[in-house]
């Protein structure tokens, strides 16, 4: 590894703490030097660390797996961790992500809003009720390789906010399911083992809160850190809602 | 948390517990009323530009509108007739589309700050459609009433008369730029939204539909701009010859010497 000084990076965070009284909303900038490989996980650690151990952000895996990090970068959501410093100007800009409950500085409640949106879309395999033996003990169905690839390129979401902070509908209109929630239906939708129909599902998303609030703006997909299929999805979703017949 | 069935406002007896159906046929009535109008747009453009092979050439297609070869004699009233229609489309999209422009100061000014803080391509699109829409609610409803109403004034001469002396050029000028951003935008939205021409690899399809559209509209507008000077060297020719008002005298009724 080469001896040579490091570029100095200028990292702008917005400081804000709505739980702190009289706290005002302020840009505060920290001078940082670059080193090899460097994430803004390790800027952020090293800034804490070293010059303001009052700066408050989340992180947990740091190796973008547990989605707790993210945040707007110059603006776009993504994750601090899978966001390497050589691929940025020197003047970074940071900031917590829209939308989300505030808890200070860079650190937002996504897990509130995450819960909350699973308990409206009931994210979880449905049995109808009486048919199915709940027995731990019973062997699962076999399923098609295929189709478990693909409900396992859905199941990749670690619900880190992004899409929901990229996306221009629910910025405007904060009941929009959103596409971490719609991608869900989709993934449920696909799996055998839960039972639910598609009106069902039109019960959960077949409205302008859900998949016919979305205006294809595609914030979304080019947030996803996780590169979720999520323009596809919810073009399947959409398709699918419009062709159910009225009962 | 709310789904909306636990709402009284959105209780119907005979419904029951389950979600309207509206929402769905709104989305599919906004989509394809829009995409009727995309396309008719491309018609328009097309004959509306065969003044740049000749005031013979455009005349004979508005005869044919009028459908002179086929009734023997023209009937302005067919212009009219699908004006009303493509009005009543028109509206109708209007009508439902509205729906997702910014309802208040405060959803304006939160879509705007994420348009600024994004800088994203698709999310600015949007808010160009919103816009270029709402010109239309005006100049789309002037340009409809008066062929509606003046359906027997479409020629050459007439045409570039209405342009230049009874001055709709800077109406037509500001509706170009409108419809050939909005439509080109709505069909690159409509693919994206329906997953049409997805493929295998919907990032690459979709790279590709935004290159289309980029061209489709440089095309339309190139066309439309070239079609509305050529109308205007028509219409300050027609002053300049003290003719305004006088209409185009066909080259086969020349020859037969019927004027």
């Amino acid at each position: 590894m080469s001896e040579t000084k490091g570029r100095m990076l200028k990292v702008s965070i917005l400081r804000y703490d709505p739980n702190i009284k009289d706290d005002k909303p302020r840009m505060e900038t920290y001078e940082i030097e670059e080193a090899p490989g460097m994430t803004l996980f390790i800027a952020l650690n090293d800034i804490r660390q070293h010059q303001d151990n009052s700066l408050k952000f989340d992180f947990v895996c740091r190796a973008g797996i547990c989605g707790s990090c993210s945040m707007l970068v110059n603006g776009k959501p993504t994750l601090a961790c899978r966001a390497l410093t050589s691929k940025m100007d020197p003047e970074i800009s940071l900031a917590p992500l829209p939308v989300f409950e505030l808890i200070g500085d860079l650190s937002i409640n996504t897990g509130k809003w995450m819960s909350g949106m699973n308990e409206r879309l009931e994210t979880w395999i449905h049995k109808e009720e009486g048919k199915a033996e709940h027995s731990i003990d019973r062997l699962e169905e076999k399923m098609d390789p295929d189709l478990s690839d693909e409900i396992y390129e859905l199941d990749r979401c670690v619900e880190c906010g992004c899409c929901v902070a990229g996306c221009g509908t629910i910025v405007m209109r904060e009941n929009f399911v959103g596409a971490v929630g719609m991608n869900k239906i989709a993934r449920y939708s696909l799996d055998p083992r839960d039972e639910r129909t598609d009106d069902d599902y039109y019960d959960l998303v077949g409205d302008e809160d859900g998949v016919f609030g979305c205006m294809s703006l595609l914030g979304c997909e080019d947030s996803c850190p996780k590169d979720l299929p999520l323009q596809s999805k919810i073009a399947y979703l959409r398709r699918k809602m419009v062709s159910l017949k009225d009962k | 948390m709310d789904t909306h069935l636990n709402r009284v406002e959105e209780i119907k007896i005979e419904q029951g517990v389950k979600k309207s159906r509206t929402p769905a046929r709104l989305d599919y009535a906004q989509s394809a009323t829009g995409l009727f109008l995309a396309l008719f747009m491309w018609a328009h453009m097309m004959l509306v530009s065969s003044i740049l092979l000749g005031e013979e050439m455009m005349y004979k297609v508005t005869k044919l509108l009028e459908g002179e070869p086929i009734l023997g004699e023209s009937y302005p009233i067919l212009v009219t007739l699908t004006a009303i229609f493509i009005f009543t489309i028109f509206i109708t999209h209007a009508a439902i589309a509205i729906r997702k422009f910014p309802g208040s100061w405060k959803e304006y000014r939160l879509y705007r700050a994420h348009m600024k803080r994004m800088k994203h391509g698709d999310t600015n699109l949007w808010f160009y459609q919103v816009m270029t829409g709402f010109v239309m609610f005006f100049l789309g409803s002037v340009h409809l009433f008066i062929i509606m109403t003046n359906p027997a004034d479409i020629g050459p001469y007439a045409s570039a008369d209405r342009i230049v002396s009874e001055w709709m050029w800077p109406v037509y000028i500001l509706l170009l730029l409108a419809v050939e951003f909005h439509g080109s935008i709505g069909l690159y939205r409509l693919a994206v939204k329906w997953g049409w021409f997805e493929g295998k690899d919907a990032k690459k399809s979709r790279k590709k539909l935004k290159m289309y559209k980029w061209f489709i509209t440089f095309f339309f507008l190139t066309l439309g701009f070239l079609s509305l000077a050529a109308y205007i060297k028509i219409g300050l020719a027609q002053i300049d010859a003290d003719k305004v008002g006088s209409r185009y005298i066909p080259q086969s009724s020349i020859e037969k010497g019927v004027h």
